[in-house]
């Protein structure tokens, strides 16, 4: 799989599943451990989304295997960091997946403004 | 800990990627949780979460690896195909004879309480298992307390006339008690009460559904309907449903059932053996306690009538002593070699797998090396191994419902198992048990070997040899195939043997040219011997003018067809006792009867139609009866006494070749043959002639129509049943064998070939992993022939140690089925040389490409290649 050329083809990953999104979203603006990243994606949405840890380390291992993220050596300071957690880092090819899934939702969304679903103002 | 325990359902790949981790989240998790209830419920998600998580990680996995192993798999077709077939047959032959083998030995038999239904017998002596007679029958049942209920029936051949051609019925008249008892529900109408059992009642019938529908359409007003049997009106009161089936030892299906009445004359003689009686044992009674009492019974009885009852036990049976011990035993020979079989399968595939492992192996390593672990390449290989058994396993169900119809020829006609037999969910459990068991058993031990020479391949290189501890596991494998398949073809040559033995026992009549039919003369309207001999006289006139026929006889009952028939007797003037061990098979025959059957008569004379109750009574007896009374000693002129007959004095004018009457394997009684006019009227109705025997030039058959003319001039009322050759008789006397050889030959003929493709595949592999070293014996002068002669060693030595195994095993085999082999003994030296022979075909035709490949090695390019 070309990760870093920037010429993968995104479509086969179409559409993310919920928690690949929000994981993406999570580790977007650094890079972060399992429980960071369970605590992010629940103050992102509210409180609404809690993903458990099952779901968390199965999406993550896909998303390794799909070269959306990988596992990074560089820890925090060591008074802030846990020995046993492994910190994950949003690739350039996991961007531009997570791009075009915002594209294609927000594709989605023109569409149903154009038939009248959705309220003015949103 | 409940938490690290619920981790391990996890893959191994997985946990030990994220389960520290997942622990850990889990923990603080925990640390957030304030009160019982969230920590209850905190425990209940973690479970499920795990649960999930557990699960979806398998599936991913399993699909994953059925991809990939399906991706290699048609890569290698060749390989694939073989495994598959490999397993197929194994589980095909298994799942065939197991599923055979349950139906008679194991399965419940379709009736109610079946566990509690028994079969009595009367054992006197000379004969273990004899009809009961009506009195004792009476007595029995009187007398016992451990029967909850006892019937008894006896079979019966009537003439159905009245509407349509005439038809000759197997039937069987029943007590009243004996349809209950084997849970008989008519489809129509109702069974018999005691009301209808009462001698002189109005003739009651009930028909099986069969009948019912063959011969009166179905119709539903069939109740009350009169119908003519043996010229005498019947009512049919009722329809017994398709499935129903009255355990028994006759070889014909029963289509129509009457009301047994008993006259006080039937009580008369306890001698008087015809009854079959089934009894059902009261709940909580054991057999041994029934048997206890019956014999009780018996000896109280023999103190009572020490004239009929002198040495007569009463005996009770389980009812699946129906199956006969020849039939248990071939069953249980089936079963062991398809067990064989499928060992051989088991293991060619095992050592399929370990020599596609080895070539393999630089695959593996690299996805070793690529971070694949030790237990997911397991799993891998594993997976593939499962996917080739599977698919085995579809196609060996397949082969084994395509051979059922094959195989139920070889269950015994007396129970209810023919008709329904079929691979069913049993079976088909059964062969996934074994299927899973082959694809686990045999796949883990090569994937284990793979995974570890994959780790340790890439270490050592490209170096191609093989370690010597896993060809020592391949060569015991190969051992273990040569062993089974010697143990098996040597058993299924002494069943060969054994049949040959028995196709090769004179019958003591000739066969080819025969024709026989049966004209079953009834009583009532027959009764008198008058109308009776005209009837003989004119079907014999007719016949034996027809052209093409050379001579043609009547007798009571034709060998094989019918092996009983026996009847006390004593010669010399000495008094004949009911309950002796002097006993002949009794025939009335007419003149041209011997001449018909080929039967040659060694002194005196022929029956002639001027023998009767007028002139003298004479007796032809076999030689046996000679040899038996009067060793060494001239017969004609001699004296014989039958029990019950009004002549008391029969002297014996002629003496007659042997006849295996009762079939071809077991020892006939002597026989004694009687002129078919020395009977008075109403005498021996039973033993009054009905088989005809023909012989003519060419076929035999298409004297049929002609015969059929006859017949009907004699009598148009008269049906014909039983059509068939005299050959025919006598090849379904071993049937059953020569289907049972049939497919032990097959069973043979594969492991035979699975012990080649071993003894190949295992050289093959040696040859080519030793390619280096051949080349260099090559080159520094070794001959070729002393290199072909190398490997053939090998394949010898494996062949010579599986040989001497195996023999040792088809001694103990051939001990063990001793009672199906007829008299061949189980160390048959024909049988072990012929074993030994095709053993040492199988190493040749295992051995010799190998070696001539090995041969061709070029030594330059062998060396070159290191």
């Amino acid at each position: 799989m070309s990760i870093e050329t920037g010429f993968a083809d995104t479509s086969p990953l179409l559409p993310l599943p919920p928690a690949t999104f929000h994981i993406l979203l999570a580790v977007a603006d650094g890079d972060r451990h399992g429980y960071g990243i369970i605590q992010d994606v629940a103050a992102r949405t509210g409180g609404e989304l809690k993903l458990s840890a099952g779901t968390l380390y199965r999406s993550i291992q896909r998303m390794l295997e799909q070269g959306l993220i990988v596992e990074t050596a560089d820890r925090p300071l060591p008074e802030l960091d846990d020995e046993r957690r492994r910190y994950y880092r949003i690739t350039p090819f996991g961007r531009e997946v997570a791009r075009a899934e915002a594209r294609r939702m927000s594709q989605l969304v023109e569409l149903a403004r154009a038939s009248g679903f959705v309220p003015e103002g949103a | 800990m409940l938490e690290r325990l619920l981790l391990h359902l996890l893959p191994a790949s997985f946990r030990h990627e994220y389960a520290a981790e997942m622990g850990a989240i889990h923990a603080q998790r925990k640390r957030d949780a304030v009160g019982i209830w969230s920590r209850i419920g905190l425990y209940l998600e973690m479970t499920a979460d795990v649960a999930v998580t557990a699960a979806a990680a398998h599936w991913e996995i399993l699909r994953q690896d059925v991809r990939q192993s399906a991706r290699t798999l048609t890569r290698s077709k060749g390989f694939a195909l073989t495994a598959i077939g490999v397993t197929a047959l194994g589980v095909g032959a298994t799942t065939a004879a197991f599923s055979i083998a349950d139906h008679v030995l194991i399965r419940r038999l379709p009736f109610p309480d079946a566990d509690r239904l028994t079969m009595l017998w009367e054992s006197i002596p000379g004969y273990s298992r004899m009809e009961p007679s009506p009195a004792n029958y009476r007595d029995w049942k009187n007398l016992n307390s451990v029967f909850e209920s006892m019937g008894a029936f006896r079979g019966l051949s009537v003439n159905l006339s009245g509407s349509g051609q005439p038809e000759n019925l197997s039937g069987a008249s029943v007590t009243a008690d004996l349809l209950p008892l084997l849970g008989a529900r008519p489809e129509l109408g109702r069974l018999f009460s005691a009301e209808d059992d009462r001698d002189g009642a109005a003739g009651t019938a009930i028909l099986s559904d069969g009948l019912w529908r063959d011969r009166f359409g179905g119709d539903p007003g069939i109740l009350n309907r009169k119908i003519l049997l043996d010229g005498s009106p019947f009512t049919v009161i009722g329809v017994l449903p398709p499935d129903f089936y009255v355990p028994n030892r006759f070889p014909n299906q029963i289509r129509l059932w009457t009301a047994m009445r008993f006259t006080p004359a039937d009580f008369a003689y306890r001698t008087n053996y015809y009854l079959n009686v089934l009894a059902k044992l009261r709940p909580g009674v054991s057999l041994k306690r029934a048997r206890e009492q019956m014999l009780a019974i018996s000896a109280q009885l023999e103190r009572l009538y020490p004239k009929g009852n002198r040495k007569v036990t009463a005996t009770v049976g389980d009812i699946r002593e129906l199956v006969g011990d020849r039939a248990r035993v071939l069953l249980i020979v089936l079963a062991a070699a398809s067990l064989c079989l499928l060992l051989m399968t088991c293991t060619n595939l095992a050592n399929l797998l370990l020599a596609r492992g080895l070539l393999r192996r630089k695959e593996v390593a690299v996805r070793t090396a690529l971070g694949a672990g030790r237990e997911r390449l397991v799993r891998q290989l594993l997976t593939e191994s499962m996917l080739l058994a599977l698919a085995g396993g579809a196609v060996g169900i397949g082969l084994a419902a395509e051979a059922a119809p094959l195989l139920a020829k070889l269950v015994p006609s007396g129970l209810p198992i023919a008709e329904t037999f079929a691979i069913d969910g049993r079976a088909i459990g059964l062969a996934l048990v074994l299927t899973t068991l082959t694809g686990i058993g045999f796949g883990t031990i090569p994937a284990l070997r793979t995974a570890d020479a994959a780790v340790g391949g890439l270490r050592e290189g490209s170096r191609s040899g093989v370690g010597g501890r896993r060809e020592r596991l391949r060569g015991v494998l190969v051992v273990a195939q040569v062993t089974s398949s010697v143990a098996l073809l040597v058993s299924c040559g002494l069943l060969m043997r054994a049949l040959w033995q028995i196709e090769n026992t004179d019958p003591g009549f000739r066969a080819e040219g025969v024709l026989t039919l049966r004209t079953s003369l009834p009583m009532p309207k027959y009764e008198k011997i008058a109308p009776r001999f005209r009837f003989y006289e004119q079907v014999l006139t007719g016949v034996r003018a027809l052209p093409g026929v050379r001579a043609a006889g009547y007798t009571s009952f034709l060998p094989i067809v019918m092996g009983g028939g026996v009847w006390p007797v004593s010669v010399d003037g000495a008094p004949v006792e009911a309950t002796t061990n002097d006993r002949a098979s009794l025939r009335f025959i007419t003149p041209g009867y011997f001449a018909a059957m080929g039967i040659p008569l060694l002194a005196g004379r022929d029956v002639v139609e001027s023998d009767t109750v007028t002139t003298l009574a004479v007796a032809i007896v076999s030689q046996s009866f000679v040899r038996r009374y009067w060793p060494g000693q001239g017969a004609l002129g001699r004296h014989l006494r039958i029990l019950d007959t009004e002549i008391t004095d029969w002297t014996v004018e002629g003496v007659a070749g042997d006849v295996r009457t009762r079939g071809l394997e077991r020892t006939s009684e002597p026989q004694v043959y009687l002129p078919y006019r020395q009977v008075g009227d109403g005498a021996f109705p039973w033993y009054a002639p009905k088989d005809l025997a023909i012989r003519g030039e060419g076929d035999p058959a298409s004297l049929l129509p002609a015969i059929r003319r006859i017949v009907a001039a004699a009598d148009p009322e008269q049906p014909i049943s039983d059509v068939q050759t005299l050959d025919e008789v006598v090849a379904l006397d071993s049937a059953p064998r020569v289907v049972h050889l049939r497919v032990l030959g097959g069973f043979a003929l594969a492991a035979f070939l699975l012990a080649v493709v071993g003894i190949h595949g295992l050289l093959s592999f040696a040859v080519s992993s030793r390619t280096q070293e051949i080349g260099v014996r090559l080159a520094i002068g070794a001959r070729p022939a002393n290199i072909f002669g190398m490997v053939l060693r090998q394949g010898a030595v494996l062949c010579g140690v599986g040989v001497a195994v195996g023999m040792a095993a088809s001694y103990l085999a051939g001990r063990a089925m001793q009672a199906a082999l007829a008299g061949v003994r189980p160390d048959d030296p024909i049988a072990f040389l012929a074993g030994s022979a095709l053993a040492v075909l199988m190493a040749l035709a295992g051995s010799v490409l190998p070696a001539l490949r090995a041969v061709r090695v070029d030594p330059l390019s062998a060396i070159r290649s290191e």
